[in-house]
């Protein structure tokens, strides 16, 4: 396929004895939302490390726009791939603008100050992600969703066609979480490829084109959402009982929590 | 209000008024003593015997020039660690890297034979040798499951810094009487010089040592994101971190080699200047040089004449204001730099 952005070619990776991710293989195209979906400890985040580089598998290949990953330079790999951590911690005081510029970084080299495509990049980025009006504000002075939006405009102002993010609405409430995932639907159908961690499979449903759902390290399964996300599949890989529906306003799949009481009624028959 | 970002006409206004500062504060404690000297009189240069002149040239300048040199280079190795590191409360003293220099130039002192602490233009180097040494080892310690962690990187400085100590006296009680009594007045942190040579030395080796971090500022500004973020956006992390050490080694080992221990430099005067100027290291680096020389000319400034014609170690003084300002910043800033 000549439009996958990123591709993920058995990859393998270990901590000592343990496999952590374990033949791993996916592709990503242009313009496609792909979600990563497990349980806790099933090599979500190993695997989104491994696909920006800052790990190295211990077997298998990233492949980027065609080309190994090992291939690219630091620097050009800062431009191809934008990376959103599920949280970040800046020990000085930062403006906002500032840590947004940091986003072009990789344009820049060695001593330099960022010129006024740099600083016009930068507004357009916080514009999108609403907090040109915190452009001034000390980093240390906003909320955990102001925060957020604000790593999200410095990954925007990267300029990256490759978005990978390790669950961006992990510390945010239900409004802040899908006003980043609106955001990140507008920037896949602008033609970015965008690799999402989520825990919260209803998000997965409404959002992602695709889903991988991560057992043990390997790949479970690959596929639609509705395809991947059922009752069956559910139960195996999370290992409870949960109840799964269709939204009538979305048509997406819903999954819902069940208690001690009605997992057992359940188990009863 | 702090402007958005930093801008090329903002670096170079903020860095030009902190010169004049700079400039300023050089004439008028060269003018200040316990002994009155007329300005007039010690500029003209036909009057023989012209002790006004003899005084501010001979005495008082290279003093004032010298602590204007070791504070600036104190001050910009605070920086440089506090960025490496991402604790406001590094500092070349606190973290055991001064004592690793001390103990360089001791060592090199009593080994190589050299009866004259100050005399030569390579002690800065053994001196900037046990800088880097001691960073080595005071970082590995840190180093916890490949995270550092800040309240062992200060214990484990604290400890070092009284384990040099202790082989420094041990040195000492080897040394003849006069090697001993020299290393003794210039541990307590001295800055008295009639030498302009000695200024220039110790000033070409900061000058060196603070263009070659200055470059790494930007990177310095994106490593706050951690190590990940930063290597992320291009930056070669382990690279920088490598050479940042070495520049602030190169800037302690210096000025430690001919002033001895003058601590909280590095601390009081980055501080105070990010809470001016704002985090950015590529301003943070060169105003806390300029603002941290003009710092130790009035500290020392006020150490040669608070007590009239009994001196004060200038160390003495830079201790007595840092003492202070360390517990302030650890109830301000404690739980954040030690990760509690």
């Amino acid at each position: 396929m000549a439009s996958e952005s990123l591709e993920a070619r058995n990859l393998r990776f270990s901590y000592g004895e343990n496999a952590v991710v374990d033949d791993v293989s996916f592709a990503v195209a242009a313009g496609e939302m792909l979600g990563i979906l497990g349980p806790n400890g099933s090599g979500k985040s190993t695997l989104l490390r491994l696909l920006s580089g800052v790990l190295a598998p211990a077997g298998g290949a990233v492949y980027v726009h065609g080309r190994p990953l090992a291939s690219y330079s630091r620097r050009q790999l800062g431009q191809t791939i934008a990376v959103v951590p599920q949280e970040t911690v800046i020990e000085f005081p930062f403006s906002v603008t500032e840590v947004v510029l940091m986003g072009r970084s990789p344009h820049l080299g060695g001593f330099a100050f960022e010129g006024d495509r740099d600083v016009e990049v930068a507004r357009r980025a916080m514009e999108r992600t609403g907090v040109l009006e915190l452009a001034r504000r000390s980093i240390h002075e906003l909320s955990g969703g102001e925060r957020q939006r604000v790593v999200l405009a410095r990954a925007l102002a990267q300029e990256a066609r490759i978005m990978l993010l390790d669950e961006p609405g992990a510390f945010l409430d239900i409004r802040h979480t899908v006003e980043i995932y609106d955001l990140l639907q507008d920037l896949q159908r602008e033609g970015r490829s965008i690799v999402t961690v989520l825990h919260d499979l209803n998000l997965a449903a409404l959002y992602c084109d695709r889903v991988a759902l991560l057992k043990a390290g390997r790949l479970f399964r690959l596929g639609r959402p509705k395809e991947v996300i059922t009752y069956a599949a559910l139960t195996e890989v999370y290992e409870t009982e949960v109840y799964v529906d269709t939204n009538t306003i979305t048509g997406a799949v819903n999954v819902l929590p069940l208690s001690r009481i009605y997992r057992e009624r359940l188990r009863r028959g | 209000m702090t402007p958005a970002y930093l801008t090329a006409r903002r670096f170079v206004a903020v860095n030009a008024v902190l010169l004049l500062v700079l400039l300023g504060s050089i004439v008028l404690a060269s003018l200040i003593g316990s002994v009155h000297v007329d300005l007039a009189r010690a500029l003209q240069s036909g009057i023989a015997s012209n002790t006004d002149r003899v005084i501010l040239f001979e005495t008082r300048l290279p003093r004032v020039l010298l602590a204007a040199v070791v504070g600036g280079a104190l001050a910009t190795a605070g920086v440089a660690l506090q960025g490496l590191l991402r604790n406001p409360l590094a500092e070349p003293h606190l973290i055991g890297v001064s004592g690793g220099a001390a103990l360089g130039a001791v060592l090199a002192v009593i080994l190589g034979g050299r009866t004259v602490l100050t005399e030569t233009s390579l002690l800065p180097l053994a001196a900037a040798l046990g800088a880097l040494v001691s960073m080595a080892i005071i970082y590995r310690l840190a180093l916890v499951h490949g995270r550092l962690q800040p309240y062992v990187l200060l214990l484990a400085g604290v400890v070092y810094n009284a384990f040099a100590g202790a082989l420094i006296l041990c040195v000492n009680a080897i040394a003849d009487f006069y090697q001993a009594q020299g290393i003794l007045f210039w541990l307590m942190g001295n800055l008295a010089t009639q030498s302009y040579a000695l200024v220039l030395t110790i000033g070409l080796y900061t000058a060196a040592g603070t263009v070659w971090l200055l470059l790494h500022t930007r990177q310095l500004n994106v490593l706050s994101l951690g190590d990940e973020g930063a290597l992320q956006l291009g930056v070669a992390v382990d690279r920088t971190r490598r050479a940042t050490f070495f520049g602030a080694s190169l800037l302690v080992g210096a000025v430690v080699s001919v002033s001895g221990m003058i601590g909280f430099v590095g601390l009081i005067v980055p501080h105070v200047m990010r809470l001016i100027l704002g985090a950015d290291h590529r301003l943070l680096l060169p105003a806390s040089l300029l603002g941290g020389a003009t710092f130790l000319i009035w500290a020392d400034t006020v150490a040669r004449t608070a007590l009239g014609v009994v001196e004060i170690p200038v160390g003495v003084v830079t201790a007595l204001c840092g003492g202070p300002f360390f517990v302030y910043l650890l109830k301000r800033e404690g739980s954040k730099a030690f990760g509690v």
